[in-house]
C-alpha cells in the first residue's frame, strides 16, 4: 500500500473515534473506498487498532459485503430471492454466466466483470431482478440480461 | 431548522406546516413520485427528471411542488404518479408522458386516459387509489402515507401528525402506562416470532441494569419480503418515533437502528431522518422539555441472512461476527454488551405511534382473536398484481390473491403459496380459504414469518422449491452448531439426488427424521425452522416427491435432471437463435426434405433450457417432457 492509502485509512477510522463496537462499519467504509479488503490493510488496521489480525480476518471473511480479492470493474448481482426464483432467475444467472464465460461469483480474467448472486434486492414485485453498477434492472428477460451487459467492457 | 423545545413547539409548527401545504394545494396541484427502489428499477429517476425540466421550462417550479415520495406498494404497475389535490392515480408513467400529465391534469385538471388503471374484467378505468381494487380491498394504516411523504423532509411527517405520539408519551403518559397500552393492543412482532410485544417491553423495563437500548430490526433477509425496506425508506421516521417511545417506555437512552448492506436507500433515508430529527430537537438532550434523553445510531450490515436473527444482530452492533448466541437468558435481560436491550422488528416499531394516538382498543378492533392490527405483506411470485399489501389480520388467503392482486397470469392454476421465507413452508391450493394470522399459518406447517406471500402456480416444481430453500439456508448457516450445518448438509444431499432422479424410496422417511432433530436440537430459530420447506412439501406434495423418485418424473417440468428437450420440426422456423445461444453447442440444423428445421443432439445437451427461453415467442418450437419414457417422446 502507498502512503496516500494509509492517510485516507487513517482518516475513516478516525470517524469511529471513541464508538464501541465500529469494526465492521469500517471495514465496510474501506470496502466502499477500495472494493476490496487486501491483507496488507487488513494488517495495518491489526497494528493501528490493536486488534489481532485473527478477529479482522474472521469478519472480513464471514460477510459477503466485504469482497477478500480484487473485483472486476462492472458488478453485477442477479437476484436469486423466492419470489425471482418463481420468475425464472436460475436461467438469467445461468444465462448470465455462460455469456461472461465465468461463474457465479467468480471474476473475469481481464477484470472487467465480477458475477455475484444475491440472496434478495427487495424488488421481489418486478422479479427477476439483477444489478448493474448498482442500477436496477427489472422483469429480467434473457434479452434483457444480454442488453445490459453490452457495452460495458 | 429551528429546534423544537416543547410539545406546544411542535403543535404550532405542524399547524403552519398544514396552512402553508393546505394553502397551497388548494390553489394549484402537486406531484408524488414514488422514489422507492422497486420505481427507481422501473425507471422512476427519469420521470422525476422529466418532470423537473418540464415543470421548469413552464416556470413552474415554484408553484408547483414535486415530491419524490416512498413506495405506496403496487410496484407492479410502477413508476407510480399521483397528482394531488385530485388524487389522480396513473401507472406505468414513462417520460414522454411527463409532458402532457402537466398539461392537461395539472394546468387544466383533465385526464390522461391512458395512464389510469385499467380493470382487466370489467375494462372500466379508475381514478383514484380508493377505487383501484389492489387498493381498495387493503386496510391502510402503516403504509398509507407513504406517497404523502417526502420520507428526506421532516416536516412532511410532521404535518401528517408525525411524532404526536411521541409527544403525547411524553407529556402524559408514565413510562408504565405506554407498556399496559400496547400490552393492551394485542400487538405481536411482525418480525417473525409472533411474541407479544407488551411483554417483551415489559421484561425490559423490569430487567436490571443499565443502560439500557433499544434496537430496530432492518435487516430484512428472507428473500420475498420488502415491506420494511418500504417502511424504513418510505416513512423512516414513524419507525424512529416508535424507538423513541420504546426507549421512553424501557427507560433507554440508546437506540440502534440495523439496516442490512443490501438496502442502499434505507440506510440513505435513516440516515437522514436521525439527522433531521437532532436537528428538529426531536433526539438528544430534554425533547420536547421533558426531560428525557434519547440517541440513535445507525449500523449498516454486511451481508449475512443469520445476523437477523436477535442475538446475532446484537453481536454485529458490537462489531464482533454475526453468529446467534444461546438464549439462556432473554436479550431483554442480558442482550447488547450483556444489559438489558429490547429488539423489535421495523413494522413493529411503525405500529407503536399508531397504538399510542388511536388507542389499544381501536388497535385491538382489527383482526383475529389471537392476532391483532394490520399486517403488511409482500404479493410477489406468479400473481397479477405484485408489490406490498397491508390488510387486517385473518384476511384469507384467496382474497388477497384474487381481489387484491388480480389472480394468476396466463390463466393457470395456482398451485399453493409459500409464506415465511425460508423457513416457511408451502401452502397447498385446497387451504387458500383460510385466514391469515399468525396461529392459523402455524397450524399448517409453515408461518407468518416477515410476511411474505409467494403465490405457485403449476409451471413451479415443490421438490425443486424445497431444495432451493435447503439450499440457501445450507449457505446461510453459520456453522456454530452442528444440528443446523449437518442437518442442512444431508438434506441438500438428498433433495439434490431426489431433483437428479436418483431419489430413494426411504428418502421421504430420512428427511423427516433430520427435520426432527434439527427442529429440537438446534442453536438458534434458523435451524429450528429450516425444515419446515420440506416438511410441508412432504405432507401437502408427497404425490409429487413420489413421481420424482418412482418415476423420474417432474410434473412441473422444472428439475433439469429429470426433462429432456426437443425441437418440433413442424413448428421450427430454423432462425438459429437456439443454435447461437446454446453453451453447449448441442443444436445444429436437422436434414429434412424440404423445410429447414434445428434439432439437439440429447448426448450433448446439458439441459439448461436456454433453447426453450430464447425461442420467439410466436414460433415455440422447444417443447419439453418429463418420466421414464420421455426419451422415447423425444424425435
Amino acid at each position: 500500500m502507498d502512503a496516500v492509502d494509509l492517510v485516507k485509512v487513517d482518516e475513516i477510522i478516525e470517524r469511529y473515534r471513541g464508538q464501541e463496537g465500529f469494526l465492521i462499519q469500517l471495514l465496510l467504509d474501506l470496502q466502499g473506498e477500495l472494493n476490496w479488503m487486501p491483507r496488507d490493510l487488513m494488517e495495518h488496521l491489526s497494528e493501528r487498532l490493536d486488534v489481532p489480525k485473527s478477529q479482522i480476518y474472521r469478519i472480513a471473511s464471514f460477510y459477503k459485503a466485504i469482497n477478500l480479492s480484487p473485483v472486476g470493474r462492472h458488478m453485477i448481482h442477479v437476484c436469486m430471492g423466492t419470489a425471482c426464483q418463481v420468475r425464472g432467475a436460475q436461467k438469467v444467472l445461468d444465462y448470465t454466466a455462460s455469456k461472461l464465460s465465468i461463474k457465479p461469483e467468480e471474476t473475469t480474467p481481464d477484470l472487467a466483470f465480477t458475477l455475484r448472486k444475491v440472496n434478495c434486492l427487495g424488488c421481489c414485485s418486478m422479479g427477476p431482478v439483477m444489478t448493474v453498477d448498482g442500477e436496477y434492472h427489472g422483469g429480467v428477460t434473457l434479452e434483457a440480461a444480454e442488453k445490459a451487459l453490452k457495452g460495458l467492457r | 431548522m429551528p429546534r423544537i423545545a416543547s410539545v406546544g413547539e411542535l403543535e404550532l409548527l405542524r399547524v403552519g406546516l398544514r396552512s402553508r401545504r393546505d394553502a397551497n394545494r388548494s390553489r394549484e396541484a402537486w406531484i408524488a413520485i414514488c422514489a422507492g427502489t422497486g420505481c427507481l428499477a422501473l425507471g422512476a429517476k427519469k420521470v422525476i427528471d422529466a418532470f423537473r425540466a418540464e415543470l421548469s421550462r413552464r416556470d413552474l417550479e415554484t408553484e408547483i411542488v414535486l415530491k419524490e415520495t416512498g413506495c405506496p406498494g403496487f410496484c407492479e404497475k410502477g413508476p407510480i404518479v399521483v397528482v394531488y389535490p385530485e388524487g389522480v392515480h396513473y401507472l406505468k408513467v414513462d417520460p414522454k408522458d411527463v409532458s402532457e400529465i402537466v398539461e392537461e391534469t395539472v394546468r387544466n385538471g383533465r385526464l390522461v386516459d391512458r395512464l389510469l388503471y385499467v380493470d382487466p374484467v370489467t375494462g372500466e378505468k379508475d381514478v383514484h387509489e380508493e377505487e383501484i381494487p389492489f387498493y381498495k380491498h387493503q386496510t391502510r394504516i402503516l403504509i398509507n402515507n407513504n406517497i404523502k411523504i417526502d420520507p428526506k423532509n421532516i416536516d412532511d411527517y410532521i404535518a401528517e401528525g408525525g411524532y404526536s405520539a411521541l409527544a403525547r408519551a411524553l407529556s402524559s403518559m408514565t413510562p408504565r402506562e405506554v407498556i399496559d397500552e400496547v400490552k393492551l393492543s394485542g400487538l405481536r412482532g411482525r418480525g417473525g416470532g409472533g411474541f407479544p410485544t407488551g411483554l417483551k417491553w415489559e421484561a425490559a423495563r423490569e430487567a436490571e441494569g443499565s443502560p439500557k437500548y433499544v434496537i430496530v430490526n432492518c435487516d430484512e433477509g428472507d428473500p420475498g419480503a420488502f415491506m420494511d425496506r418500504a417502511l424504513m425508506e418510505g416513512n423512516p421516521h414513524s419507525v424512529l418515533e416508535g424507538l423513541m417511545i420504546g426507549g421512553y417506555a424501557i427507560g433507554s437512552e440508546e437506540g440502534f437502528i440495523y439496516v442490512r448492506a443490501e438496502y442502499p436507500l434505507a440506510v440513505e433515508n435513516a440516515r437522514t431522518a436521525i439527522a433531521q430529527a437532532r436537528e428538529r430537537g426531536l433526539l438528544g438532550e430534554d425533547i420536547l422539555g421533558s426531560g428525557f434523553n434519547f440517541e440513535v445510531r445507525l449500523h449498516r450490515g454486511a451481508g449475512a441472512f443469520v445476523s437477523g436473527e436477535s442475538t446475532a444482530l446484537m453481536n454485529a452492533l458490537e462489531g464482533k461476527v454475526g453468529e446467534p448466541k444461546p438464549k439462556y437468558v432473554h436479550t431483554s435481560e442480558r442482550g447488547l454488551w450483556n444489559r438489558p436491550s429490547l429488539l423489535n422488528n421495523v413494522e413493529t416499531w411503525a405500529n407503536i405511534p399508531v397504538i399510542i394516538n388511536r388507542g389499544a382498543l381501536w388497535f385491538s378492533s382489527i383482526g383475529t382473536e389471537g392476532s391483532k392490527g394490520t399486517k403488511i405483506f409482500s404479493l410477489v411470485g406468479k400473481v397479477n398484481n405484485t408489490g406490498l399489501v397491508e390488510v387486517p389480520m385473518g384476511m384469507t388467503l384467496r382474497e388477497i390473491i384474487f381481489d387484491i392482486g388480480g389472480g394468476i397470469p396466463g390463466g393457470k392454476r395456482v398451485k399453493g403459496v409459500q409464506t415465511g421465507g425460508p423457513s416457511g413452508g408451502i401452502i397447498p391450493e385446497g387451504h387458500l380459504d383460510t385466514p391469515v394470522d399468525f396461529d392459523e399459518l402455524t397450524r399448517l406447517g409453515s408461518m407468518m414469518g416477515s410476511g411474505s406471500i409467494i403465490v405457485l402456480d403449476e409451471d413451479t416444481c415443490a421438490v425443486d422449491l424445497a431444495r432451493y430453500f435447503v439450499d440457501f439456508l445450507c449457505d446461510e448457516s453459520c456453522g456454530k452448531c452442528v444440528p443446523c450445518r449437518e442437518g442442512l448438509r444431508q438434506m441438500r444431499n438428498i433433495l439434490g439426488e431426489i431433483v437428479a432422479g436418483r431419489g430413494k424410496g426411504e428418502d421421504l422417511d430420512a428427511l423427516v427424521d433430520i427435520a426432527s432433530l434439527m427442529k429440537s436440537a438446534s442453536l438458534c430459530a434458523l435451524g429450528r425452522t429450516a425444515a419446515n420447506p420440506a416438511l410441508s412439501t412432504i405432507r401437502h406434495f408427497r404425490d409429487e416427491y413420489l413421481a420424482h423418485i418412482e418415476d423420474q418424473r417432474c410434473p412441473a417440468l422444472v428439475c433439469e435432471g429429470l426433462i429432456s428437450y426437443f425441437i418440433r420440426p413442424d413448428l421450427c422456423i430454423a432462425c438459429g437463435l437456439c443454435e447461437k445461444n446454446c453453451p453447449a453447442g448441442a443444436i445444429s440444423e436437422g436434414e429434412g426434405d424440404e423445410d429447414t428445421f434445428m434439432v439437439i443432439d440429447q448426448s450433448r445437451c446439458s439441459r439448461c433450457g436456454i433453447c426453450f427461453h430464447v425461442c420467439p415467442s410466436k414460433v415455440m418450437a422447444v417443447a419439453r417432457t418429463s418420466g421414464r419414457s420421455a426419451s422415447q417422446q423425444v424425435p
